[in-house]
C-alpha cells in the first residue's frame, strides 16, 4: 500500500551536464509550487478531520483515490461530460464521507485514540485493496478534458491542467477561509473544534458538525483526487498523496488549517528541490521520494508543535 | 495484566508474589508445559505444509510480541514494525554471510543492533507522545526501506541477500523439520521473557505510562527513558523474529517489509488482544490462518457461480487484503480486547457450567 510514489507533473527524464541548470530549477519550483499547493489542500482536510473530531485520518488518501476512481468510472464508462461527472463524484464524495462517519467512526468516539488510528489504518487498507478489486492495478489515463494543452504565462510556457490545477487549489483554500470565517457553520465548526462541551451547550450539534467535518474533507479530497488523476492517470500510487499529508501537517502544526497550506506548499518545493539537487549533483536516486520524511523526524526533534500548531499544554 | 483469574471464591491472594504469580492454576501450568511437550512432536507427525504455517507462526508471533509490548503494554502506535523485523533479518543474514559469524550468535547480535536502531527513532518519544509518536514510525518505515533498497552492501539491492542456515553443535538445522526446533526454542524463550517483564518493575512502569501518563511520571517514572524502552524493546523483538525469518528462507529479498506487512503486525497485536501475551500468539494464529483458509474457501469454490461473479482466483490477493483491514476494523468495533478476551470468556463460562449465571 501507499508505496509507488505520486508525484506529479514531469520529471526530468536526462540529466543535463550542464554546470547550473537554471531552466531546470525554475521549472522545479513551479512543479514543487504546484504539487505544493495540493498537498496543501489534501493536508488541509486531513487537519479539518483532526481539529473538527481529533480523528488521525490515515485513510485520505484512500479518499482522494476513490473521488478519483469515481469521477474516472462516470467519465469513461458512461461518457458524461465533466461539467457533470464532476459534480456527481463530489456529491458521492458527501454522501460517502457522512456515511463513513455514521457507520465507523462515530462508534469510535470515547475510545482511545489509539484504537481509532488502527480504525482508520484498517479503512484505508480495505479501500486501497477494493479500488485494486473493482478498478484493476494499471494506470488509467484521465480523458482529456481542456483543449488547449499549453498556455503562455508570463512568458513561461505552462500546460492547463497544471494552471487549472494551481487555480483550483487555490480557489479551495479560499474558499475553506471563508467558510471557517463568515458562515454560520464555519463558526461551529471552530467552535466544537475549541471546546465540544461548550458548543454543545450553545446549541451546536457536535454529530452533525463531525459529519460535515468528514464530508467537507471527502469533498476536498476528491477535488484533489481528480486533479491528479487529469495530469498523472488514475493508480493506486495516487493514495501516496495521504502519506505526503503527514510531513506537510506536521511542519505546519497539527492543528492548523494555515500551517497545513503552508507545510504543503513548503514540503511541495522541498520535495523538487532535492530533486534539482541530486539529479545535478548527488545522483543518489529518487531523494525527492524520501526527503520529506527526513525532514519530518527532524522537526519532530526539534520543533514538536510545528510552525503553527498549538503547543499542548498539560492541566492535572 | 488484566488477566481475570479462575480462581474459587473465597481464594485470596495475601502477597504480592502470589498476586503476579504466571499460572495461578495447577492446572495452567501442566497444559502450557503439555502443549509445548505435544509441539516437540509435530515434526514427527504434521506435514511439510503444516510445519512451514507453524514455523512461520513461530516468527512472527515473536515479532508480534515485540510489538505488543510498545502499543498494548507502553499504549503507542507503531506502524514501522516491519522496517525493524527486515532489518533484523538483513542485519543476521549480513552478519552470517559476510562476517561469518556463527549463526547462533548472529540472530541475538542482529536483535541488538536492530533495538540500538528502535531506540535511535524512538528519540524523538523524549518529547512527544502519542499521534506524533505514530508519525515518527511511519517516517522509521519509510526511511529504513530507503535504506534497504539504497544499501547494496548490506542488502544486496536487487539481489536477494544470502543467510547460512543454522548450525549448532556441528548440527545444521535447515528444512521444515528441524528448523521448527529452533523457532520453537526462540518462541518459548521469548514468550517467558515478556511475560516475566510484565511482573518487574519495568513492566508495570511501561503499564503506568499507558494508563495515565502525568500520575506515572508524578509517581517517579522517567518517561523518556520508558518511551524509549519500549521501542527499543519492541525493536528488539522485531530483530529476533527477523533474523529466525532470514535463516529460515536462507534468502532475503527487500520485497515483504513494506508497510503492509506493518499493519499485518498491529492487526496481530490487535486481533489477539491489546497486553495479552497469550493473545498475541492467538492473534498470530489467527491472521496466518486467515490467508490459508481463504485459499481454501476459494478453492472450494472454483469453477462455481460465485467464482465466476467475483473472479476469485484473480483477486484473492485484494480479498486477502480486504479482509485483513475489515477484520482490524470489525475488532475494534466489537470486540476491542481481542481475541484473549473472548478465551477468557469462553473459560469462564464453562467453569461455571451449567449454572452460567
Amino acid at each position: 500500500m501507499l508505496t509507488s510514489p505520486a508525484s506529479l507533473a514531469w520529471r526530468p527524464s536526462e540529466r543535463k551536464t550542464h554546470p547550473m541548470n537554471t531552466q531546470l530549477l525554475i521549472q522545479l519550483l513551479a512543479n514543487g509550487l504546484i504539487v505544493g499547493t495540493l498537498y496543501g489542500v489534501v493536508a488541509m482536510s486531513f487537519v479539518l478531520i483532526y481539529k473538527a473530531t481529533q480523528v488521525v485520518n490515515f485513510a485520505q488518501g484512500e479518499l482522494l483515490l476513490i473521488g478519483a476512481w469515481v469521477c474516472w468510472w462516470l467519465l469513461t464508462k458512461y461518457q458524461l461530460p465533466f461539467y457533470l461527472g464532476m459534480p456527481i463524484t463530489l456529491v458521492f464524495m458527501l454522501i460517502f464521507g457522512v456515511a463513513l462517519q455514521v457507520i465507523v467512526l462515530r462508534p469510535m468516539i470515547g475510545e482511545p485514540v489509539i484504537s481509532v488510528i488502527m480504525v482508520t489504518i484498517g479503512l484505508s487498507t480495505v479501500f486501497q485493496a477494493a479500488m485494486k478489486w473493482i478498478f484493476g492495478t494499471n494506470l488509467q489515463p484521465f480523458p482529456p478534458i481542456f483543449e488547449t494543452q499549453t498556455m503562455n504565462v508570463l512568458s513561461l510556457q505552462i500546460q492547463t491542467v497544471y494552471l487549472m490545477s494551481l487555480v483550483v487549489s487555490v480557489a479551495m483554500m479560499g474558499a475553506m477561509a471563508w467558510f471557517f470565517h463568515s458562515s454560520k457553520y464555519g463558526l461551529a465548526m471552530r467552535a466544537t473544534a475549541f471546546n465540544q462541551q461548550v458548543a454543545q451547550s450553545l446549541g451546536i450539534s457536535v454529530k452533525t458538525v463531525f459529519a460535515m467535518a468528514w464530508a467537507i474533507s471527502a469533498v476536498l479530497s476528491a477535488v484533489a483526487g481528480v486533479i491528479v488523476a487529469v495530469v498523472n492517470g488514475v493508480s493506486a500510487g495516487l493514495s501516496g498523496y495521504g502519506i505526503k499529508v503527514f510531513p506537510a501537517v506536521i511542519l505546519g502544526g497539527l492543528d492548523s488549517i494555515a500551517g497545513a497550506v503552508l507545510g504543503g506548499i513548503i514540503i511541495g518545493l522541498l520535495e523538487n528541490l532535492a530533486h534539482f539537487v541530486d539529479s545535478q549533483y548527488l545522483h543518489w536516486g529518487n531523494l525527492y521520494e524520501i526527503a520529506p520524511f527526513y525532514v519530518l523526524i527532524i522537526i519532530l526533534m526539534i520543533k514538536p508543535y510545528g510552525l503553527f500548531g498549538t503547543k499542548d499544554i498539560e492541566r492535572i | 495484566m488484566a488477566m481475570q483469574s479462575l480462581l474459587p471464591a473465597g481464594d485470596f491472594r495475601t502477597t504480592y508474589a502470589a498476586d503476579t504469580v504466571i499460572f495461578p492454576t495447577a492446572a495452567g501450568r501442566y497444559a502450557a508445559i503439555a502443549v509445548v511437550a505435544l509441539l516437540c512432536f509435530a515434526p514427527l507427525v504434521l506435514s511439510q505444509y503444516w510445519l512451514s504455517i507453524l514455523i512461520q507462526i513461530g516468527y512472527l508471533a515473536i515479532a508480534a510480541l515485540g510489538l505488543n509490548i510498545m502499543v498494548g503494554f507502553t499504549g503507542q502506535i507503531s506502524i514501522g514494525h516491519a522496517a525493524f523485523f527486515g532489518l533484523g533479518a538483513f542485519t543476521s543474514a549480513y552478519l552470517s554471510a559476510k562476517l561469518s559469524v556463527p549463526v547462533f550468535f548472529s540472530i541475538p547480535l542482529a536483535a541488538l543492533i536492530t533495538a540500538g536502531v528502535g531506540l535511535v527513532f524512538g528519540l524523538p518519544a523524549a518529547r512527544l507522545k502519542g499521534l506524533y509518536l505514530v508519525i515518527a514510525t511511519l517516517a522509521a518505515q519509510y526511511i529504513l526501506l530507503d535504506f534497504f533498497s539504497r544499501a547494496e552492501w548490506f542488502t544486496g539491492g536487487v539481489v536477494p541477500a544470502i543467510a547460512q542456515p543454522f548450525r549448532i553443535f556441528g548440527f545444521t538445522l535447515r528444512g521444515d523439520h528441524r528448523y521448527f526446533y529452533v523457532v520453537l526454542v526462540y518462541l518459548v524463550l521469548s514468550t517467558i521473557l515478556v511475560t516475566n517483564l510484565m511482573r518487574s518493575r519495568d513492566g508495570r512502569a511501561l503499564v503506568a505510562v499507558r494508563d495515565h501518563y502525568l500520575s506515572a511520571e508524578i509517581m517517579g517514572i522517567n518517561l523518556t527513558k520508558y518511551r524509549t524502552l519500549s521501542f527499543g524493546l519492541a525493536a528488539f523483538y522485531a530483530g529476533i523474529g527477523g533474523a529466525l525469518y532470514a535463516h529460515y528462507q536462507e534468502v532475503v529479498s527487500n520485497e515483504g517489509f513494506t508497510i503492509d506487512r506493518s499493519i499485518l503486525f498491529l492487526a496481530m497485536v490487535i486481533i489477539g488482544g491489546l497486553g495479552s501475551v497469550m493473545g498475541t500468539l492467538m492473534g498470530t494464529i489467527f491472521m496466518v490462518l486467515l490467508p490459508e483458509v481463504m485459499e481454501w474457501v476459494s478453492a472450494l469454490l472454483r469453477g462455481g457461480s460465485i467464482d465466476q461473479a467475483l473472479a476469485l482466483r484473480n483477486n484473492i490477493a485484494f480479498l486477502r487484503e480486504i479482509a485483513i483491514g475489515l477484520v482490524i476494523v470489525l475488532f475494534l468495533v466489537f470486540e476491542p480486547d481481542g481475541l484473549a478476551h473472548r478465551w477468557r470468556r469462553i473459560k469462564a463460562y464453562w467453569k461455571l457450567y451449567p449454572f452460567s449465571y
